[in-house]
C-alpha cells in the first residue's frame, strides 16, 4: 500500500468500542491514531460524597468482565483507608475469588476473541460441527474452562459478575465448604484442556517484537495478583501507595481515555500477563511449572502475540492455586471486621487480568468519600498499543490493505483491551500529546 | 434436533455506553446454549464475536448500554430502522443508571478535567435510556440482565419469528 487511509470504525472482538486511523502517504505512514472510543461515565467524581460502604459494588460496574478486580481494589483501598486489618481467611478467600475470575476472563479472550486468529477464520461461530475438528474440540474446552471459571467466584463471592458477597472487612456471606469437593474433582479435570490451549497459544506463531518495558505487582512469597510491590523493567521498585508518582498521564486529543509513560523517563510500557509471566514465572505454582516448563522457555519475551500465551499459562496457574486452597481452606462463620470511620487515605492495587489496576480513595470522618481515583490497565497500554501499529505500518506497508487491517486488529487484541475500563477517569498533571 | 425446515431468527446484539455486563453475561450463557441457540438464531450483528457485522433485515435488536451522544443516537435510530423489533437489555439500557450517574451533578461537579472531554467530544447535555431515543418494544432488566428473563424472552421471539 503506496498511499491512502486505513481506517477501522469498529475493531472487533474486543470489550467496548475503539477505532483505528491510518494515513500513508508516499510509502511512509503520515499518522496513526489508535481511538478509544467508549463515552466516559465519570464515575470517579459520582462517587463523591457517597458513604465508603456503597462504593465497591457501585465503582464494579465500571467493568463487566473484570469486575471481581475493581471490586477488591476498592475494598483494598478502603480498608487502608480505614487501618482495617483482613482475616487469614478473608485473603484466602479473596484468593481464590481472583483464581476464578481470572480463569474465566482469559478463557473468554484467548477463546471467544483470539481463536478465531488463531484458526483464520471470522468468528467462533463459524466454527462447524466436527467433533474431530480441532477448532470444535477448543471451542467446547472453552465452555467448560469458562463454566468452571464462573463456578469457582459463584462458590467463593456469589457471581461472577457484580459479586454481591465481598464487603469491606471482609465478607456478607461465607461459602458453603461442602461445595469445595466438587469443584476439586472439576479442577483436576480440566488442566488437560488448559494445556491444550498452552500448545495451542504455543504453536501459534504469530509475531511482532518491539522493545517495550513492562510493569507489574511482584510478591517475593508467591505469584500474587492481589499483594506485591510494583516492579518494571527498568529496575524500579515501588510501594503500592506509590504507584501514582510513578507514572505520568498524557491526554491524547483524539482518544476518550488518556495514556500513561515512567514519569521519568516518559517511555511507554505493557501491563498484563506478559508483563507478570516475564517478571513472576518462577513464583507460578510448582505443579504448574512441573507440567509446562517447555512453554514456559519462552519467557521473557517481547513479542506482543506471547501475550495470549501467557494468558493460558496463567489459566493452569489457577486451577492449579485453586486446587491447593480447596484443599486446605477450613471455614469459620467470620463477620466483616468494622470500625466507627476515620479521615483517611487508602491505596489498593491489584493485577486485574489485562494488568495493574490502581484504586485510591480519601475519606473524611464520617466515612464519606471526599476524592477517589482509578487507573486502569488499557489506558496503561494505550500508548504501547499505538506504538507497535506505528511499527508494524512501518515495516509492512508493501502489503495489500485489507491484510494491514486485518493484522492491526490482531495485534490490537492480542492485547485483550477493554474500552469500558480505560474510561472513566479523570487525572492531573496531564501532558498534551 | 432443530426443525431445519424453519427459518433462523436473525438478532443483533449492541451495546452502548455501559460496563457491557449482559454481554459477558450472554457469553458465559453460550457455554451451555451455543449449539442449540447456533440452530435457532443467526447472528447478523455481535461486534464482541465476529468481524463480518451487517444491520439488515433484523427480526430482533438487543441493545444494553445508556445513550451518551447525538452519534449514538443516531446509530440506535438507524438499528431501530432495521430491526422488526427491539429489546432494551440491563439497567443502562432500561434505566440510563448508572451511566447516567452525571446527569445529576451540579456545576462543582464539573470538573475542568470533566468539562474537557464533554467539549472535546459530541456528549449529549444528558445520558439518556433507551427509551428516550427510541421506540422499545421489550424489556430484559438487571445489572447484569437476569438470564432467565433473556431466556423467556429469547424463546418469546423464536416462536414470534418462526424459529420454533
Amino acid at each position: 500500500m503506496h498511499s491512502g487511509n486505513i481506517t477501522i470504525d469498529n475493531i472487533t472482538k474486543i470489550e467496548g468500542t475503539a477505532g483505528l486511523e491510518v494515513v500513508v502517504d508516499s510509502g511512509k505512514v503520515q499518522s496513526l491514531k489508535f481511538l478509544i472510543k467508549d463515552y466516559r461515565r465519570f464515575y470517579t467524581q459520582a462517587v463523591k460524597g457517597k458513604p465508603f460502604i456503597a462504593a465497591p459494588s457501585f465503582l464494579s460496574r465500571i467493568c463487566g468482565t473484570c469486575s471481581v478486580a475493581h471490586l477488591f481494589a476498592s475494598i483494598e483501598a478502603i480498608e487502608k483507608s480505614q487501618n482495617i486489618q483482613i482475616t487469614d481467611q478473608t485473603k484466602l478467600l479473596r484468593r481464590l475469588a481472583y483464581d476464578g475470575l481470572m480463569i474465566r476472563d482469559h478463557a473468554l479472550h484467548l477463546y471467544f476473541f483470539v481463536l478465531p486468529d488463531v484458526l483464520g477464520i471470522d468468528s467462533i461461530l463459524d466454527i462447524g460441527d466436527d467433533e474431530a475438528d480441532i477448532g470444535h474440540i477448543l471451542l467446547h474446552d472453552s465452555f467448560d474452562i469458562k463454566r468452571l471459571g464462573s463456578e469457582v467466584t459463584d462458590v467463593t463471592i456469589g457471581a461472577a459478575i457484580h459479586a454481591p458477597y465481598p464487603t469491606v472487612g471482609g465478607f456478607l456471606k461465607n461459602p458453603d465448604p461442602a461445595k469445595f469437593p466438587p469443584l476439586i474433582s472439576k479442577l483436576e479435570k480440566i488442566r488437560e484442556q488448559v494445556i491444550r490451549a498452552i500448545q495451542t497459544f504455543y504453536n501459534w506463531k504469530a509475531e511482532l517484537i518491539r522493545n517495550s518495558d513492562y510493569m507489574c505487582l511482584r510478591n517475593e512469597g508467591s505469584f500474587d495478583f492481589i499483594d506485591g510491590m510494583i516492579v518494571n523493567s527498568t529496575g524500579l521498585k515501588v510501594s503500592e501507595e506509590e504507584f501514582h508518582s510513578f507514572l505520568k498521564s498524557v491526554v491524547i486529543p483524539y482518544s476518550q481515555a488518556e495514556g500513561y509513560v515512567f514519569s521519568e523517563v516518559f517511555e511507554d510500557y505493557l501491563v498484563g500477563s506478559l508483563a507478570r509471566i516475564n517478571f513472576n514465572k518462577d513464583q507460578l505454582n510448582q505443579r504448574t511449572r512441573k507440567d509446562i516448563s517447555k512453554y514456559l522457555d519462552v519467557f521473557p519475551s517481547n513479542n506482543i502475540y506471547h501475550n495470549n500465551l501467557a494468558q493460558a499459562v496463567e489459566i493452569l496457574h489457577c486451577v492449579d492455586d485453586a486446587i491447593e486452597i480447596l484443599h486446605t481452606l477450613k471455614i469459620t462463620d467470620e463477620k466483616p471486621i468494622r470500625k466507627p470511620p476515620v479521615a483517611g487515605r487508602g491505596v489498593g492495587v491489584v493485577e486485574a487480568p489485562r494488568g495493574i489496576l490502581y484504586h485510591m480513595v480519601q475519606t473524611d470522618d464520617k466515612g464519606i468519600i471526599v476524592d477517589y481515583d482509578v487507573i486502569v490497565p488499557t489506558a496503561q497500554n494505550q500508548i504501547n498499543i499505538e506504538n507497535d501499529l506505528k511499527k508494524y505500518f512501518d515495516d509492512n506497508l508493501e502489503k495489500e490493505k485489507e491484510t494491514l487491517r486485518l493484522e492491526a486488529e490482531k495485534i490490537i487484541r492480542a492485547y485483550d483491551p477493554c474500552m469500558s475500563c480505560a474510561t472513566n477517569f479523570l487525572k492531573l498533571d496531564w501532558k498534551v500529546l | 434436533m432443530p426443525d431445519t425446515s424453519k427459518k433462523k431468527m436473525i438478532i443483533g446484539w449492541f451495546s452502548f455506553t455501559c460496563c457491557e455486563d449482559s454481554t459477558i453475561l450472554l457469553t458465559e450463557m453460550l457455554n451451555d446454549h451455543f449449539d442449540e441457540w447456533k440452530a435457532l438464531v443467526e447472528f447478523r450483528y455481535f461486534k464482541a464475536l465476529k468481524t463480518d457485522n451487517k444491520l439488515e433485515g433484523l427480526d430482533v435488536a438487543f441493545i444494553e448500554g445508556a445513550i451518551s451522544s447525538p452519534t449514538q443516537e443516531a446509530e440506535v435510530k438507524k438499528i431501530r430502522e432495521n430491526a422488526k423489533y427491539v429489546i432494551a437489555v440491563g439497567a443502562c439500557a432500561n434505566t440510563g443508571l448508572p451511566s447516567s450517574s452525571r446527569n445529576e451533578f451540579v456545576d462543582k461537579d464539573v470538573t475542568d478535567k470533566i468539562q474537557w472531554y464533554l467539549d472535546h467530544f459530541d456528549y449529549s447535555e444528558k445520558v439518556k435510556k433507551l427509551a428516550e431515543v427510541i421506540t422499545v418494544d421489550e424489556k430484559v432488566e438487571g445489572c447484569p440482565m437476569s438470564p432467565k428473563a433473556f431466556t423467556e424472552m429469547l424463546t418469546k421471539y423464536l416462536k414470534i419469528s418462526g424459529a420454533i
